[in-house]
């Protein structure tokens, strides 16, 4: 199975458990998504997997709209870059919603991120550091299969927005023959690999770089710890604090713009 | 209509006096009309309606009460925003009042989500409606709401009050199109146009709309011809709308029309205006002082969450 793949039965998943679950997006219905990360399931589920105008303001709007009806929706935007255009809605609409009215907001939405070559600066962009900027939002940054799957599932059923960063250069590329590996929960970070000598943090694609880094450096009698934080808010301090406090030395490592993101 | 208008007249008496009111004070003096002539034809319970600023007698059409409008204002902690977002901001919109963010045109989707969430949940014979001002037309979100709306034929009427000014900037500044309602037809939806100082004219024209919208008619997007009769808010005093522009047939106060048109019909006795107004008084004076008497949020022992998942294993960091 494909990390695209395992986004795909996510869905079908919660499709096919919760009745108020619905998914509006661009393409998304009979042509099964640009990238067919819901391939199959407008004809599984009738009637719950709609085509939206390119209007990803009104798109966000709307699911805030049924989610105070008791919905569950999953809102694909076609590449994380334009959620921007739904950026009114997304920080001022959903997340401010509890809040401000105590009305749960449980609307997830998909942001097909990161760079892949040659998609240039507005199919490339990771912006998980700007929504993690905000109070009332989750964001979570899968790195591999069984946590895009496991964290699909877990953000559909919280009772509030979540930003779901799923990275396209991990669509394709990243393969797993089973997918109940150790589930963890939202906003806990996993020890991918211990070490001594230092601590990478990282998360989403960074983490198989990361990874192939500490092989390398293992044969120059380095060992590196690897972190992958699965969630950038919440930020899981409590593992990275006491990761660092083992090893001495801690390098930060991500895709998004370095100023004021995720790992500064 | 009355009520409100008697309200709102309390309410910036009092920011004015100052020490009262937190926040702003936000009138709808002239458009008392329109924005209950809308409600009136929707049933609490079982209708939407998403105002906007200058809807405090729409409020009280549709099902709010007087004590929430002071509640708020005073910033309570037993207002439906507990203290935490202030005066026009009231919403509760798990009973259909969804709560105004300031970006304008932004509840048309809003409303467009819930009418279709109830549609997918089975439901039938509601109506969804919201109200925009001139201002607001010229937005994307409107755009986008309102083709969204049409493509889904959803139960929507979306109240246009053209009050001729957007805080100071008059409608030349705002749209070039001859005339509001002609947007309609882009986007695929019936449109309605009506002389919002007159009362009657009000509650015809939102009676067929409403039941267009009703029985399956689609989105109808109604235009009422004003003029804001106050600033933009009660630190505004408006002397950008010139003189003539208030003498105009556009610049009557609908209050004043509506009772002439009543005492002409004779539905009312004359002497029933001032009985009622006084009862309107004297709630309001009610409803100021249990208000002033409720507490402001405490900082120490509210919970201030942003997030509502109790589960997340690091909640203590998502909340702080």
């Amino acid at each position: 199975m494909t990390y695209l793949e395992a986004i795909r039965d996510a869905q079908a998943t919660v499709l096919r458990d919760d009745p108020s679950v619905f998914i509006y997006g661009q393409d998304v219905g009979v042509f099964g998504g640009p990238f067919k990360a819901t391939k199959g399931l407008f004809d599984e589920y009738p009637g719950r997997v709609k085509d939206a105008p390119i209007s990803e303001d009104a798109m966000v709007g709307l699911a805030v709209g049924a989610a105070i009806e008791g919905m569950r929706p999953i809102v694909e935007m076609q590449f994380a870059d334009f959620s921007s255009v739904g950026f009114n809605q997304i920080i001022n609409q959903a997340a401010t919603l509890y809040w401000r009215t105590n009305t749960p907001c449980p609307i997830t939405i998909r942001l097909p991120s990161g760079g892949t070559p040659g998609s240039g600066p507005f199919h490339s962009q990771s912006l998980e550091g700007l929504y993690s900027q905000f109070p009332g939002l989750v964001v979570v940054t899968p790195a591999t299969v069984a946590d895009a799957y496991h964290m699909l599932v877990e953000a559909v059923g919280l009772n509030d927005p979540v930003i779901f960063c799923e990275h396209k250069y991990l669509y394709y590329h990243l393969k797993s023959e089973e997918l109940d590996s150790e589930v963890l929960p939202i906003g806990k970070a996993r020890i991918v690999r211990s070490g001594t000598s230092a601590t990478l943090v990282t998360y989403s694609a960074m983490l198989h770089e990361c990874l192939a880094a500490a092989r390398q450096l293992e044969v120059d009698g380095y060992s590196i710890e690897v972190v992958d934080l699965r969630s950038v808010k919440p930020i899981d301090t409590d593992t990275i604090l006491a990761s660092v406090a083992r090893t001495g030395r801690l390098l930060a490592v991500g895709e998004a713009f370095p100023w004021g993101g995720s790992l500064f | 209509m009355l009520m409100a208008r008697l309200m709102e007249e309390k309410l910036a008496s009092l920011y004015r006096s100052g020490g009262r009111i937190v926040g702003g004070v936000y009138s709808g003096k002239g458009q008392e009309a329109f924005s209950a002539a809308l409600t009136i034809h929707l049933e609490f319970g079982r209708d939407i309606f998403a105002p906007l600023i200058r809807d405090q007698a729409g409020r009280l059409a549709f099902g709010e009460s007087v004590m929430q409008s002071f509640q708020t204002h005073f910033g309570t902690v037993n207002g439906p925003m507990r203290g935490r977002d202030g005066n026009v901001h009231r919403g509760l919109p798990r009973e259909g009042i969804p709560a105004m963010i300031s970006h304008l045109g932004a509840q048309i989707s809003v409303v467009s989500g819930m009418l279709m969430a109830r549609q997918m949940q089975g439901k039938s014979g509601f109506v969804g409606a919201t109200a925009i001002g001139d201002g607001a037309t010229s937005t994307g979100a409107f755009h986008e709401g309102l083709n969204l709306a049409a493509i889904e034929k959803l139960p929507l009427v979306l109240a246009v009050a053209n009050n001729q000014f957007a805080y100071s900037t008059p409608n030349e500044r705002q749209f070039a199109c001859r005339n509001l309602v002609d947007r309609a037809i882009g986007y695929g939806v019936v449109g309605h146009e009506v002389d919002a100082t007159d009362l009657v004219a009000c509650v015809r024209t939102f009676r067929e709309a409403v039941a267009n919208a009703r029985s399956g008619g689609g989105p109808q997007m109604v235009v009422g011809n004003l003029l804001r009769l106050c600033g933009h808010g009660e630190h505004d005093d408006a002397s950008y709308i010139s003189d003539s522009a208030k003498q105009a047939h556009s610049g009557r106060d609908c209050i004043e029309v509506a009772r002439t048109q009543i005492a002409e019909q004779g539905w009312m006795r004359e002497t029933a205006f001032a009985e009622e107004e006084a009862s309107c008084r004297k709630t309001i004076e009610e409803c100021v002082d249990r208000a002033s008497a409720e507490s402001l949020p405490n900082p120490f022992t509210c919970d201030w969450s942003a997030i509502s998942s109790d589960d997340l294993s690091d909640g203590e960091n998502l909340k702080s």
